[in-house]
């Protein structure tokens, strides 16, 4: 994923002359997570700028470059950064265009990895795609693939609107097709029905996609039960209607993500099926979250604080209360 | 006072500082009315420091401001009428009645906003800077923030980075001696502030805010300066403000003499006394340039008052670009239908049930404060 995300900005940098890329340690370390290898080369110092450790500063300028018609793409090293620089995330790059009216814009993406699992302990490990999801006027993707990653972010680069691009740290190195071509993108608000299913609606974002997908696979061959998967791939806009369909059709929702589970994406997201699809509902909508503490450094805590494939399969197993598969029949 | 110069600067210098001047009054005046609402910070007294800055300032140069920054939009340019639109929360002001007086804008101008976080417009600045570094242009931004913004670590911040990547902004504290209510020696270690940015490798310099042919001066050369060698500098101008902090502040902290001593240097009065003695300006000069400023806010009061409110039903408008990248945007998920307002054509609706129940109740706590005098 992580060379997707670098085609990515390679291919934007050289589509567009006002693309740069700036944030800490991204040219000449080429990125604390390798994902700007090579950029600094291409496109020299001019376009892909080493930063002070001022993440609020940065933010800041990323803004005001934007205002004045630059495009720029901020590396935050982390999400746990990102919330020193919330003031000019919130205040400035996501206030500015509604509040003068649309007289100026601000299109710039603001990457930031995250998420648990590599015992990087409380400071370290947070999912904070919640805490986005709730500011209007910006716009907030979660990709799960590698061609998600890297269409999605073409098409982030090449938004007018302000951007927050989660990436899971865990995802980094995982591999997939990815399409060819300049101009391939996917848009925002477009979910994706990762498997089909009939019994179940499993919702799962960033890491969170991909053990949806295997509980699916043990929830079939193990319990007889047909859960239909699908990643939002962006929670601004959210494409609720696929989700609805899809609940309309299995009576269903289980909600899987890494964040805590207060006012999470799931704590959202289930209201919205409540409100919504009441009616089609034959249990309560689950969620699947983090545990509600700080990411312990221990590597048997911060599983244990992590959902797992076992936690998805009993939320299904509590949604469907026995009325699906080999014990209480269909 | 520095050299006076020609009639023609001189005519324009003081019709600025006196509209300025006219406007905050009547700004004052319109709150006390609850005509404007919210915060109203009114920058009666620093209007040389403002106008003398503007003044030497190219059309293409960005200027960036505080929340106190009515006086920083006229003197660029901006129409009375949409700043006092703006202020009265109408269509036509400057932000369509989404800033209100702490954000006041004009691209056209290149006037890059009001801001209310205090601190927040430094790395804005910086970014504008970049912006220019970037496309090879030469235009300079110059970046008025408070006493109390050098506090914050935005200062520092992006001190050191407009330092290291040489970016082309003019710094420019508005020490008007107070943040908020707390004296600049009760809130800064340092109060030579134009020394704060030393340890970054900016130099500062110290300028007299209420002499508005100083501020022109040294101002200018700070511009030309940064404009040549592509290197931020700092300007420390003293200035006052006569009024609180905004209208709501009762002053309790300061004594009533000390804003008659500083009003005994008021920039109007010293620049048209100036300006007599040296005989560029006649009486009538004066006359004229104060009555065509009473003229002007009069106008911009009657153009606020019989502006249309905002429609209600451009509650969600401009809050996101809807185009190829994000083909629809759904207005607001509490409304069951339409999910996907198609390239937003089915969102007005939506948007206008919601917005008029908001309006209903905004109806109701405005007659309740009518009817009650409510206004702090």
């Amino acid at each position: 994923m992580r060379e997707a995300l670098r085609d990515a900005m390679t291919e934007e940098m050289r589509r567009d002359e006002d693309v740069f890329v700036m944030g800490e340690d991204v040219a000449v370390f080429q990125g604390a997570f390798k994902v700007t290898e090579g950029l600094l080369d291409e496109f020299g110092e001019k376009r892909v700028r080493d930063t002070p450790i001022s993440e609020n500063t940065i933010v800041g300028v990323g803004v005001g470059a934007a205002m004045a018609g630059l495009r720029p793409v901020v590396e935050l090293m982390t999400v746990n950064f990102s919330l020193l620089a919330l003031d000019q995330i919130i205040n400035h790059a996501a206030a500015i265009p509604y509040m003068f009216n649309g007289n100026v814009r601000v299109p710039m993406v603001i990457r930031m990895p995250g998420g648990g699992g590599h015992q990087l302990g409380p400071t370290h490990s947070h999912s904070f795609e919640a805490l986005y999801l709730q500011i209007p006027g910006l716009l907030v993707a979660c990709p799960s693939t590698p061609a998600d990653a890297k269409t999605l972010l073409k098409a982030a680069i090449r938004d007018e609107n302000p951007v927050i691009f989660v990436e899971h740290e865990s995802l980094y190195g995982i591999k997939g097709e990815v399409p060819e071509g300049e101009d391939v993108i996917q848009r925002f608000g477009e979910a994706a029905v990762r498997r089909e299913g009939t019994d179940v609606t499993i919702v799962g974002i960033l890491k969170m996609a991909h053990v949806a997908e295997r509980a699916a696979e043990e929830l079939e061959s193990e319990h007889g039960i047909s859960a239909e998967v699908i990643d939002p791939r962006t929670l601004r806009p959210l494409d609720l209607d696929t989700i609805l369909e899809s609940v309309k059709k299995t009576n269903r929702a289980v909600i899987v993500e890494e964040g805590w589970p207060h006012g999470g994406v799931g704590a959202n997201l289930s209201t919205l099926i409540t409100e919504q699809a009441f009616d089609y509902l034959d249990a309560p909508v689950q969620r699947v979250t983090g545990a509600d503490v700080h990411m312990p450094y221990s590597r048997r805590m911060e599983q244990a604080a992590m959902p797992h494939e076992e936690n998805v399969i009993e939320a299904v197993l509590a949604a469907t209360d026995g009325a699906i598969g080999p014990k209480g029949g269909d | 006072m520095a050299r006076i110069p020609d009639r023609q600067i001189c005519l324009d210098l003081l019709g600025r500082m006196c509209l300025i001047r006219r406007f905050e009054e009547e700004a004052g005046r319109q709150y006390q009315r609850a005509k404007a609402g919210g915060f109203l910070h009114l920058a009666i007294g620093e209007e040389a420091t403002i106008v003398g800055t503007t003044s030497v300032m190219r059309d293409d140069d960005f200027l960036i401001g505080t929340y106190r920054t009515h006086g920083h939009a006229l003197a660029r340019g901006t129409p009375a009428d949409e700043v006092m639109a703006e202020l009265f929360g109408k269509e036509t002001g400057t932000s369509g009645g989404r800033g209100g007086s702490m954000h006041i804008f004009d691209a056209e101008r290149r006037f890059m906003g009001g801001y209310g976080i205090v601190g927040g417009n430094l790395p804005l600045a910086a970014g504008l800077g970049l912006a220019s570094q970037y496309k090879g242009e030469d235009s300079v931004t110059v970046c008025m923030f408070g006493d109390g913004a050098s506090n914050t670590g935005n200062f520092g911040e992006t001190m050191n980075l407009a330092a290291l990547w040489e970016l082309p902004v003019v710094f420019l504290v508005e020490n008007n001696l107070y943040g908020m209510g707390t004296a600049i020696e009760r809130h800064s270690a340092v109060t030579d502030l134009s020394r704060k940015a030393e340890g970054y490798g900016i130099e500062g310099e110290r300028i007299d805010g209420m002499d508005v042919l100083e501020v022109r001066e040294r101002v200018g050369a700070h511009l030309e300066e940064v404009r040549e060698k592509g290197r931020p500098s700092l300007v420390e101008a003293f200035t006052y403000r006569y009024r609180g902090h905004s209208a709501a502040d009762p002053e309790v902290y300061r004594d009533k003499s000390e804003v008659e001593e500083w009003q005994q240097k008021d920039p109007i009065e010293t620049f048209i006394k100036a300006c007599l003695d040296d005989g560029v300006l006649n009486d009538d000069d004066v006359e004229s340039a104060r009555r065509e400023a009473d003229e002007t806010v009069e106008a911009a009061v009657k153009f606020a008052d019989e502006s249309p409110e905002p429609a209600l039903e451009s509650l969600y408008e401009e809050l996101y670009v809807v185009s190829e990248t994000m083909g629809w945007y759904a207005v607001d998920e509490r409304s069951p239908e339409p999910h996907r307002g198609e390239l937003g054509e089915d969102a007005p609706d939506v948007a206008k049930n919601l917005a008029e129940s908001g309006a209903a109740h905004a109806a109701e706590e405005q007659e309740r404060q009518s009817r009650e005098g409510v206004r702090d």
